[in-house]
This record gives structure tokens, C-alpha cells and sequence, in this order.
């Protein structure tokens, strides 16, 4: 069933995202907060942390664009890469893990950690007919099978927190407590609608408990904006009044769904009602990733019991 | 003498370049005048009243949907501020400060500050270049000016979402808008102009008045959130899909053609009175905030007057 999953995720990417021209793609670096910084190139958004002790990264987009990704943090601080944490298995996530740690040099007593959660690590070790396994030096073999995982680095705390069920069952957010900063993987993605891997464990419950996590943890400065910055998993740089929008869409479109299912309507009915027509200009773009109906249906999935 | 000409000519000159990037001075302390759209702004716009706005199907949708208990069981709803489009149509005091080079004594920004929620803006007149489109937003967005003869043309970007109106039609982080400033005398007029790829099919211009107020003292206003409804984290007030009861209020409050309030592009223009048909429902007299901007008086009281008991002149 695992490796059925992990057939399915890279067929679904595949199909779904057009491969990016490698050559072509441009990273642009955003300073956030404090020694922050978001990275964007194809894929999704990397966090980046600097400090005396060196550089911590949140994902790593796809591997082509390793060396250009290296060479933007380089600017950003000489230090050795320390820690990659991975937010999710997705491979716009975790594509660049190999080659990045291909990349550095190797020494024994500063060595690279990558973390995630466990069922990440299990995701991408399960063995998937007629594709070769992940590499090693990419894996997350420091995982975690806990709630959350604390850690001090470049005189911050850091603390990772699983988030079960959400936009697949091994996300992760990660807090700087410190810089006041979350990354927030693929459970926020302001501009397009959520990708909730059925498939891979995610869930629409899940995925609000999750936002709804990063809102406890966000405080926001006057007017209710600044203060704690959210780093998307994809688009810009955001705060907790953009979490908020987000989060009522997703809790507005579930809220219709489960009446329209309640109901007794079909799956198709309900693509039929365009349950989400009114977010569709917000959400939904010529390059998105997830479709009205794609959303639709994940939601309906997991509400009429065909969540894992 | 010769001296004091040469003095009173180089201070003038120097005064040049100041002049010449800023025709007319916005500073000072402002207030707002209500003639125009009185009832929309004190008290608020009617629910699913959506007349003269270009909205189009997803932006009505949304805003049948719009449950207002939301702003109290969502406590982030509570200390927002308005978006910049909206802020000067709104019910605060403004506040217009220079910014000035300290060397060369230019103007290189305008800060506004208004009253309701400390809203602080900075409109930037020194050519620089906006955000990345990767950058944060903000209710206020990102500002810049330029001059055209007398008038300030304003452009502004990077907006968070927010609302057209304060009844849920929503306007998006995609929207900018455009602003003129004019200046006569002791009136300011701004003609906002908004367009929003999301939510509006064609701009959406509105004007407002001020009038100075040399005597007005900015006070704070200082606002804490705080949980005033418990309820379930996932709870977002909303009204599914053709459940809203409220929405055939103000058609049949103030006699208009239901298909009136529904709103839309052609609703925009005088040419649309000719063919919007009939109301359903005509109330007598008037039923809803009838001396609203009567005598300077504003709109306090929704129930309509007693008229029958109302005292004779003596």
C-alpha cells in the first residue's frame, strides 16, 4: 500500500507539475526576520537560518538546484550547513536533500543532521516498483516519531512540531522561537488551495488543525499584522492575518461539503455545485498545482470516510 | 541692501526643488465629511446591498456567505484595521505629515496616521522601486506618488485581503487601486479607483471629502483582542449557499428591484435605472435611517421617526 502511495505522489507530480527548466529558474532570496530568510526558486519555499554556528535550512527544493541554492545561502553566511529539516516527503520539498548534501564539505565533527518526522523517513524508504530507491545521504535519519522535537541552534530555540493527518501524516512546522518565524511546509499555501494527500495520509480535519496550530503559535504585532512571519510552503511571506483567511476558506469549503454530503450528494454532484466558486479567483491560477475540483475532492474524501 | 537681495534670492532658490516635487501641501490635521454616502459609511452598508459595485459571481457569493458574527468568534477579526482603499472612506481623523530629506529639505514621503486602530501608511515619493512580489502585505500596502500639475496620483500594491464594503463583498490581496489627491483651499478630495482581477469585473472608483481641522487632536486607539465567544477552533460564522435570510433586507427596506442589490457592472451606471424593473416590496415612508445626514445629524437610529407625533414648529 506504501509503495502503491509513493507510485501514485511521483505520477501525480509528474503529471500535475510541469517540470520546471532547471537552467532557467532564478532564486530569490527574501530577508524575513531577524536572520531569517525565505529562498524561492521551482518547488516549494526554503527557510533559511544564519548564525555563529552556521546555516539550518527547512526543505530543499529539487536537486538541479542545489548549486544555486548553495550559492545563495554562501552569500547569506559562510557557515557550514548544519541541520535541513524537512516539512514533508513531497519531492519539491525534499529533491535537493542528496545533492545539497553532496554538496558540503564532509567533516566529522560538524556534521549535516536532516530531520523529519519518522513517517517521512518510512515514505521514502518504502520501495516503489521500477523506481530506484532514495538515496541515502538525502534521508532524514535523524527522525522523530514524537509531537514535537526541541532544538537550540545560532542562540535561538527551535522547535519542530508534527502535525498529524494535515496535508499528509509527516508534516512538520517549524517555530523560531527566537526570530519569531514559522515555517510553514505545504499545510499554508496562500494563493492556491491546499494539496491534501489523501493518498499519503492527509486529511481536511487534519489540515485545519493544523493551520489552527500556527495561529496559537503566531502573535501578531499592532493591527493585527507583523509580528510572527509565516513562510509558506509555496507563495509569499506572510503573518497571521493570512493564515486566518486561509484557514476560513478551508473551513468554509469543508462546512459546504459535509452539508452537501450530508444531503446525499455525489462526489460528482458536488463538483457539479462548485463548492468553492467564490475562492476559485483567489485560489486558483494558471500554474496551480491543485485544481477547484482536486481541492473538492480531497475534501470530500476525507470527510466521506476515504481518509486514511 | 544689495546683501539682503542676494540673501532673500538664494532663499528662494533653495526653496526650488521642494516646490518642484511637491506642488501643494497635504500636511496638517483633517476631517472627514459624510454628504457623500452617508448611510453606507455611518452606521454601514445593508446587508446584501451591493448596488454600484462591479462585483462579480464569486465576489456575491462570497458576500452572501458573510456571516458578520465572524468579526466576534474569530478573535483575529477583532483589532483589524481597514485596507488602505478603504481607511478614507472610514469613520477616523486623519493626520498628514511630511517626510523630509534632512539635507535637502524635499519631500521624499507622505505619513498618513488616522483614528481608528492607529492605521499609519507611508506614501513614497522618491521613485523607489516596489516590493518583491515575495514580500509581506499589509492592510496599508505599498504606496508611491507622483505629481501631475496640482494633483497627487497615488498607486498602491501589496495589499492584504480585506473588504469593498463592511457587509463581506471581499476585495483581494491581489486588488491595487489608484488614488488622486486634490486640494482646494481647506477641502482635500480623494478619487479612489480599485481593481481587483479577483473579485471586480471593472474598476471601482469612489470619492471622499475632508476638510481641515487645525484643532483636532489625535488621540491613541488602542485595541487588545480577546476571546468573546468560545468556540470550537474550527468555527468560521458562515452562511452556506443560499441560506442567508438577510438578504432580501434592504431591497425591501428602501423599495428596490431585488436585481439591483445583486450588484454587477451595469449597476455602476445612471443608464441601468431605466431598465432595473420594479421592486417587489415599496414601503409607504420611509423605513430605515430616514434623516440620515439630515441637519449635520448622523445615523444613529435605524427605526424611522414617529411622525405623527413629531412636534410642531411654534
Amino acid at each position: 500500500m506504501i509503495a502503491r502511495a509513493g507510485f501514485l505522489i511521483v505520477f501525480a507530480f509528474a503529471a500535475a507539475a510541469q517540470t520546471p527548466d532547471f537552467d532557467r529558474v532564478q532564486i530569490h532570496v527574501e530577508p524575513v526576520q531577524r536572520n531569517i530568510y525565505m529562498l524561492s526558486g521551482a518547488g516549494g519555499n526554503i527557510t533559511v537560518q544564519v548564525g555563529s554556528e552556521g546555516v539550518l535550512m527547512v526543505d530543499t527544493e529539487y536537486a538541479p538546484l542545489a548549486p544555486k541554492i548553495m550559492a545563495e545561502i554562501h552569500k547569506l553566511s559562510p557557515g557550514p550547513l548544519r541541520y535541513i529539516i524537512n516539512t514533508h516527503v513531497h519531492p519539491d520539498h525534499v529533491g535537493g536533500n542528496d545533492a545539497i548534501a553532496k554538496l558540503i564539505p564532509q567533516d566529522p565533527l560538524l556534521p549535516l543532521k536532516i530531520i523529519a518526522h519518522s513517517n517521512v523517513l518510512n515514505r521514502l524508504t518504502a520501495p516503489v516498483p521500477g523506481q530506484p530507491p532514495a538515496p541515502r545521504d538525502g534521508l532524514p535519519l535523524d527522525e522523530f516519531a514524537t509531537s514535537r522535537k526541541n532544538m537550540h541552534f545560532n542562540g535561538e530555540a527551535i522547535v519542530i512540531y508534527h502535525e498529524p493527518k494535515a496535508h499528509t501524516d509527516g508534516d512538520s512546522i517549524v517555530l523560531f522561537r527566537g526570530s519569531d518565524v514559522i515555517g510553514a511546509g505545504d499545510i499554508f499555501t496562500p494563493g492556491s488551495y491546499p494539496f491534501i494527500d489523501i493518498e499519503r495520509g492527509g486529511s481536511v480535519q487534519g489540515e485545519i488543525a493544523g493551520l489552527n496550530h500556527i495561529l496559537e503559535l503566531a502573535i501578531p504585532a499592532k493591527t493585527q499584522e507583523g509580528g510572527t512571519y509565516v513562510i509558506p510552503g509555496h507563495g509569499r511571506i506572510c503573518d497571521d492575518a493570512d493564515v486566518v483567511e486561509f484557514r476560513d476558506m478551508v473551513v468554509i469549503v469543508r462546512d459546504r461539503i459535509r452539508d452537501m454530503i450530508g444531503k446525499g450528494m455525489t462526489l460528482d454532484r458536488i463538483k457539479a455545485a462548485k463548492p468553492t466558486m467564490d475562492y476559485d479567483t483567489e485560489y486558483v491560477s494558471a500554474d496551480s498545482f491543485v485544481t477547484a475540483d482536486q481541492f473538492v475532492e480531497s475534501v470530500y474524501k476525507s470527510l466521506a470516510g476515504g481518509a486514511k | 541692501m544689495k546683501v539682503n537681495l542676494v540673501r532673500t534670492a538664494a532663499l528662494v532658490l533653495a526653496g526650488v526643488p521642494g516646490l518642484l516635487s511637491a506642488q501643494v501641501d497635504f500636511s496638517g490635521n483633517w476631517a472627514p465629511l459624510f454628504h457623500e454616502d452617508l448611510p453606507d459609511r455611518i452606521p454601514g452598508p445593508e446587508l446584501g446591498d451591493y448596488t454600484g459595485i462591479p462585483i462579480n459571481d464569486a465576489a456575491r457569493l462570497r458576500a452572501d456567505s458573510y456571516d458578520a458574527d465572524r468579526i466576534s468568534v474569530v478573535s483575529e477579526y477583532e483589532c483589524r484595521p481597514h485596507g488602505a482603499d478603504y481607511s478614507m472612506r472610514g469613520l477616523a481623523n486623519l493626520r498628514i505629515d511630511n517626510i523630509l530629506d534632512p539635507v535637502t529639505q524635499r519631500i521624499v514621503a507622505l505619513h498618513t496616521r488616522m483614528g481608528f486602530q492607529e492605521m499609519e501608511r507611508t506614501i513614497w515619493l522618491d521613485g523607489r522601486a516596489r516590493p518583491s512580489d515575495l514580500a509581506p502585505h499589509t492592510w496599508q500596502g505599498f504606496s508611491t506618488g507622483a505629481w501631475q500639475d496640482n494633483m497627487l496620483n497615488i498607486y498602491t500594491t501589496h495589499l492584504k485581503q480585506n473588504y469593498i464594503k463592511r457587509n463581506g463583498i471581499p476585495r483581494s490581496a491581489q486588488a491595487s487601486f489608484t488614488e488622486h489627491w486634490v486640494r482646494h483651499g481647506n477641502y482635500l478630495t480623494v478619487a479612489t479607483v480599485i481593481a481587483d482581477p479577483a473579485f471586480l469585473t471593472e474598476p471601482l472608483p469612489r470619492t471622499q471629502t475632508w476638510v481641515l481641522d487645525p484643532g483636532q487632536q489625535m488621540t491613541r486607539d488602542i485595541c487588545e483582542t480577546v476571546i468573546e465567544v468560545p468556540k470550537a477552533a474550527d468555527y468560521v460564522p458562515n452562511h452556506l449557499p443560499g441560506t442567508n435570510p438577510f438578504l432580501h433586507e434592504v431591497a425591501d427596506w428602501y423599495g428596490i428591484p431585488w436585481e439591483a442589490t445583486r450588484g454587477g457592472a451595469e449597476t455602476l451606471y445612471p443608464e441601468y435605472r431605466k431598465k432595473m424593473g420594479k421592486a417587489e416590496h415599496v414601503p409607504e415612508r420611509c423605513e430605515r435611517y430616514c434623516e440620515c445626514g439630515a441637519d449635520g445629524r448622523l445615523c444613529g437610529d435605524p427605526t424611522p421617526p414617529k411622525r405623527d407625533t413629531q412636534a410642531q414648529p411654534k
